[in-house]
């Protein structure tokens, strides 16, 4: 409703998986095991990442970093093209659908109040663009693969965008931007990703999980939910008043 | 604690008792508990009046009030087969606290759909008029509208108003003041408006309904304004009230622009009846049983902690009564029912106090069903709703000193109240100016993004409605000299506030007597319920 911007120099810094899509890396990995070439490969590839998933979840719940490492072996030996090729299918497959409902309008109201929008993902960077454009963002800060002669090496370029790196590399683009950090957002889903969020003056716990909640109602940081349920009140029904009983074939009696 | 002992005593008026040498102590709250207290000898003590007789039939009186509106033809004549209908509705910021079911909107709800179904009209929405409030949960909705509305409506046809969506949201142009009016898409697209109105103070209903009910952001800069307040002789007057007259220059515009029908209701002060009934009574006047009903809830809230103390209060909905029903144009009918209202809690004192006195308890129209009274809604109660329940003049003198009980204590609700924890630790430790957090910061917290998806989609208060709270305490802090608080937990609290502490009555009426003098005149107000003073 407001005519004009009303932030300068401010950015908002965004998570992706878990907090503006309800999927994950390991989707986009399935994905893209799906669609090898030869059939009987894909089907192999498939159930090989399904039976990795716990091996991955276990991974990032101990570390971010060594997850990274693990996980993108995986891409060893993808052509380079059909990496990129796929990703538009993949967003319209995959990720599409999968947006929070909320995380669009939540990315509207923000740009309208003249806030530079930037996703930074740990997933990678040309996974991410379709999406960038879809939700209107300005910059994609997200993992990069080794290509040599246009294959994947299954090695990812340095910096790692995961945990406290996302901090770092948050402060390089505010300075090479002119962003005042202290005026800017994070919005993030997961605990590994506090560093994101400690080093901007409007953190924001999005869909958090069990850790990041605690942490943010300890400091006092909003919680967003971007999950497009009903009124999810009834669970924190506090300092319950009774609800009006209905005496079979009478009126409710005032309480 | 010494016990109340009851005596019989005779009074010059019934509702202002002056405390003698053997007169029995006061009670007071302080946040979600209670303190009994000596007085000086001298102190006024102002009670509420008593409660209004009831109407005899509630909807009766409902339906009379839509067949003989004010300046208007019925509601039934206004009405045609397949017209669009919007009825706004009060949402939970009062009554105070919550009445018990059936909550008196559900009454005219019923009524008010019945009418429209039976004549043709079934595109009707149902909007609560939050203006910037929070969205009220569902469960909250459906007790004050009830199951047969609830059922009917819920959720396509019956919602909170949004005023940050920028589809639902229509301009409908400037006052000649320049004040810009904003107004729910819905409302302004509809052939007819119902408003219903629960009148709990004479600053609500009338132009206030539409104007600030269905409003936006940029339409309530216009007069929620640190200006507004302190040019406001009191918002509880309108016609000295500069707030309300920002609302009529608005109301003029959406009466041009819409067809709209005001329902208001009007309420008597029965706060509290039956087991609690004693907390309104003249403690002279106790009965031993009051006396020991008195003493096993004072035993029992001091062996509680907080959240049980909290739950308790919370568990005792008013027993208001429905006293009038007015409908029809928007003036004439508010005339009526700020009439009544003033009726019932008006009461005439003689000059004002140099120290003013009372207790700050657990509710605010801000904090219904919340976590706690906030430090900012302290402050709204103290020096912004209480000190203005005057006509005439202030009930505290020009340079006086109050005296509030009050815990003060750091808590606050993040789902409820999530900006009010920037504004309080960050703002108000940089500056306490109102002027200055107007021009600075509240552009700031209205438009950051995070608190709009937690107003439009969350349950929280919008972003910006911290800096409207502290700007309701504005004419209270330029008008008193010293703000002593009784009972803090903390020191931190009332030195952001700028209040001092006392640990008891007596030290804080010892402090303000150093400022007033030996002599001061030391009035206590006895609330709830609340009490305008018509100050000669």
């Amino acid at each position: 409703m407001h005519t004009q911007p009303k932030y300068k120099n401010s950015a908002a810094f965004y998570d992706v998986d878990g907090t503006l899509i309800k999927i994950n890396i390991v989707h986009a990995f399935a994905f893209y095991a799906s669609r090898h070439a030869s059939l009987v490969v894909s089907a192999k590839n498939t159930v090989k990442t399904a039976l990795s998933i716990p091996v991955f979840w276990a991974a990032d719940k101990l570390s971010r970093k060594w997850f990274n490492e693990i996980f993108y072996r995986s891409y060893e030996g993808a052509s380079e093209d059909r990496l990129v090729v796929l990703a538009e299918e993949l967003f319209e497959d995959v990720i599409r659908p999968n947006i929070y409902p909320r995380a669009k309008d939540l990315i509207e109201e923000s740009r309208r109040a003249g806030v530079r929008q930037v996703l930074v993902s740990g997933a990678l960077d040309f996974t991410m663009r379709p999406l960038a454009r879809y939700l209107g963002v300005d910059d994609v800060i997200a993992n990069q693969l080794e290509f040599v002669d246009s294959y994947a090496t299954g090695k990812l370029k340095k910096p790692f965008v995961a945990g406290a790196t996302k901090a770092d590399i948050m402060r390089a683009y505010a300075k090479q931007h002119a962003i005042d950090l202290a005026e800017s957002w994070a919005y993030t889903d997961s605990f590994s990703d506090y560093p994101m969020l400690a080093v901007v003056g409007h953190p924001t716990a999005c869909n958090p999980d069990l850790r990041l909640r605690s942490l943010a109602r300890s400091y006092d940081w909003p919680v967003l939910d971007l999950d497009e349920a009903p009124d999810r009140s009834v669970a924190r029904r506090p300092q319950g008043l009774a609800p009006v009983r209905r005496l079979r074939g009478r009126p409710a009696r005032p309480e | 604690m010494r016990a109340i002992r009851p005596k019989i005593r005779s009074h010059t008026r019934e509702h202002i008792v002056t405390i003698d040498t053997d007169s029995a102590p006061r009670i007071m709250f302080s946040g979600e508990n209670l303190l009994i207290e000596d007085l000086p000898v001298g102190t006024r003590v102002i009670y509420p009046n008593r409660p209004m007789t009831p109407v005899a039939n509630p909807k009766a009186a409902i339906r009379y009030a839509l067949n003989h509106p004010e300046d208007s033809e019925p509601l039934h004549a206004m009405l045609r087969p397949g017209m669009k209908v919007t009825i706004a509705v009060d949402d939970i910021s009062m009554p105070l606290p919550i009445m018990r079911t059936p909550d008196v909107r559900q009454l005219v709800l019923e009524i008010v759909c019945e009418l429209l179904a039976d004549h043709g009209v079934d595109d009707v929405h149902i909007v609560i008029a939050l203006g910037l409030h929070r969205r009220m949960h569902d469960w909250e909705i459906k007790r004050m509208v009830g199951d047969k509305v609830w059922d009917e409506y819920w959720p396509d046809r019956l919602y909170n108003h949004d005023g940050c969506d920028p589809e639902g949201m229509v301009d409908l142009g400037k006052t000649a003041h320049g004040e810009l009016v904003e107004m729910n898409r819905r409302a302004a697209e509809s052939d007819l408006t119902i408003y219903v109105n629960l009148n709990f103070v004479p600053m609500n209903g009338g132009n206030k309904s539409m104007a600030v009910g269905l409003c936006g952001y940029e339409s309530l800069k216009a007069h929620h304004t640190p200006h507004g307040i302190v040019s406001s002789n009191s918002i509880m007057d309108p016609p000295k009230s500069y707030i309300a007259h920002s609302f009529k220059r608005q109301g003029d515009v959406i009466e041009n622009a819409l067809k709209v029908f005001h329902i208001e209701t009007v309420l008597n002060n029965r706060a509290f009846d039956g087991p609690t009934a004693f907390l309104t009574k003249n403690e002279d006047d106790f009965t031993e049983a009051d006396r020991l009903k008195f003493q096993a809830m004072k035993w029992t809230l001091d062996k509680l902690p907080f959240a049980a103390r909290r739950e308790i209060f919370m568990r005792i909905p008013a027993a208001y009564e429905l006293i009038a029903c007015y409908a029809g144009a928007c003036d004439p009918t508010h005339d009526r029912s700020v009439a009544k209202m003033n009726e019932q809690n008006c009461v005439e004192v003689d000059g004002p106090a140099d120290i003013l006195l009372f207790g700050v308890p657990y509710i605010s129209p801000y904090n219904v069903n919340s976590k706690a009274l906030n430090p900012l809604l302290v402050q709204v109660m103290a020096l912004g709703y209480f000190y203005h329940m005057y006509r005439h003049q202030p009930l505290l003198r020009e340079g006086g000193v109050l005296i509030i009980t009050h815990p003060c204590s750091d808590r606050f609700d993040p789902v409820h109240h999530p900006s009010y924890i920037e504004f309080f630790n960050r703002i108000l430790t940089e500056t306490t100016d109102a002027y200055t957090i107007e021009k600075k910061y509240q552009d700031e917290l209205a438009y950051n993004p995070s608190y709009i998806e937690m107003y439009r989609r969350g349950n929280a208060y919008h972003g910006s409605h911290p800096c409207f709270m502290w700007y309701w305490g504005q004419r209270g802090r330029e008008k008193t000299s010293r703000v002593i608080v009784v009972g803090a937990d903390n020191a931190t609290v009332p030195g952001i506030m700028g209040w001092e502490t006392a640990g008891s009555i007596a030290e804080a009426i010892a402090m303000a007597r150093g400022t007033m003098g030996r002599s001061a005149q030391i009035t206590m107000l006895h609330h709830p319920p609340y009490i305008i003073g018509d100050v000669m």
